[in-house]
């Protein structure tokens, strides 16, 4: 069984949304990342006070036509990949707002 | 803009690119020349600089400049280091220090490297490409090594002034992007006109049998010109100007794709 996970983006990042896509790029390498439509959901939604379960239940299954357990394990790729980059924050607690990247306009 | 005193103009040498006169004081006559030299047709004779720097040169030898290069913000400072050099830049004093041999690359490159930084507060940044003034407007040719944008440049017609065949320096002086001449240079090895014009359009080079320009989507625009963007500082805040600028530059400043074939006509269809 997946662990209960809170997710929220870096402060250690900057990024823009371009249309349905946000572009991302890491402070410490300067890697830029493209995330798609539905990557931009869970990056949007990654506020430190939801869990990977609550975003892909309220924000994509509901959205998207996909089942939850392919949407979840999903989700967990991206959020994976994207933490190992720096580019997400992952705990098992609420993560404070301190420590989060405000989301920014287009 | 503020103005530092003027205590040793005589052993200093102020170079003024992109409208930043710099100050670099020097006790070694012959380095001074040796800037004077390389830097021609960009040393200001004002004896005005909105920046300092004092340069302690090390015997040459030992140190290589293959090592890998560091730029980090320590206690309000900019901390610069490679194998031929370590330098520090206070943006609150506008001073700086640099210790290096005599050797005048290692010189270039913390001049490039202190432009990046400063450029980046006022919404610029130093781009790899060539760029030319033709007709009062400024053409950017952008693309990594090999790209062709020394070929851009060498093609370039006679009436086209050169700005550089490597690294073009973009400014927003009032929310204008203009490109502007610079002493830095590839394969052409020939410094810059000292001029500037507001920029038309940036191309995205890429070789192939046709010449041909087509429109890019905004994603791609941005991709493509943070790819060919210069900064070497690895701070989240620094990222986040470069980040911005380089939105905020595409959103005002038409970027295309511009494959070429290598002969002059390729300037027909530019500008």
């Amino acid at each position: 069984m997946i662990e209960k996970r809170y997710v929220a983006r870096s402060p250690a990042i900057a990024a823009r949304g371009l249309g349905n896509e946000t572009m991302v790029m890491s402070a410490s390498s300067s890697t830029l990342f493209t995330l798609d439509e539905v990557a931009t959901v869970i990056w949007e939604a990654a506020d430190g006070a939801t869990t990977i379960e609550e975003i892909v239940t309220k924000k994509v299954c509901e959205h998207y036509d996909i089942t939850p357990e392919v949407a979840l394990k999903d989700a967990e790729i991206l959020v994976e990949e994207l933490a190992e980059h720096g580019l997400l924050l992952l705990s098992e607690e609420p993560i404070p707002q301190s420590s989060i990247s405000p989301m920014v306009s287009p | 803009m503020a103005t530092l005193a003027d205590p040793t103009q005589r052993s200093a040498v102020i170079v003024e690119i992109g409208g930043l006169p710099i100050r670099f004081r020097s006790d070694d006559p012959s380095f001074r020349r040796l800037i004077e030299k390389r830097y021609a047709g960009y040393v200001s004779a004002s004896g005005e600089a909105s920046f300092d720097f004092k340069i302690e040169l090390a015997p040459p030898g030992i140190e290589s400049g293959d090592e890998d290069l560091s730029v980090r913000w320590d206690s309000g400072r900019w901390l610069m280091e490679r194998g031929d050099f370590r330098a520090e830049f206070n943006p609150s004093t506008a001073c700086g220090r640099i210790e290096q041999s005599i050797n005048p690359y290692s010189f270039d490159s913390v001049l490039r490297i202190v432009h990046t930084l400063l450029l980046a507060r006022r919404g610029g940044f130093l781009l790899h490409a060539s760029s030319a003034i033709r007709n009062g407007r400024a053409f950017l040719f952008s693309g990594v090594s090999g790209a062709g944008k020394t070929t851009m440049a060498r093609l370039a017609p006679p009436d086209a002034a050169l700005l550089t065949d490597e690294i073009s320096y973009v400014t927003r002086p009032d929310g204008q992007y203009f490109a502007v001449g610079t002493p830095f240079f590839g394969e052409l090895a020939r410094v810059g006109e000292n001029l500037r014009a507001p920029i038309e359009c940036v191309y995205l080079l890429a070789k192939g049998l046709e010449n041909k320009i087509e429109p890019i989507a905004r994603a791609e625009a941005v991709r493509g010109l943070l790819g060919n963007i210069l900064f070497f500082a690895r701070d989240a805040e620094f990222v986040k100007l470069v980040f911005d600028a380089a939105f905020e530059f595409v959103s005002r400043v038409p970027v295309r794709r511009l494959t070429f074939v290598p002969d002059a006509r390729i300037w027909e269809l530019v500008v």
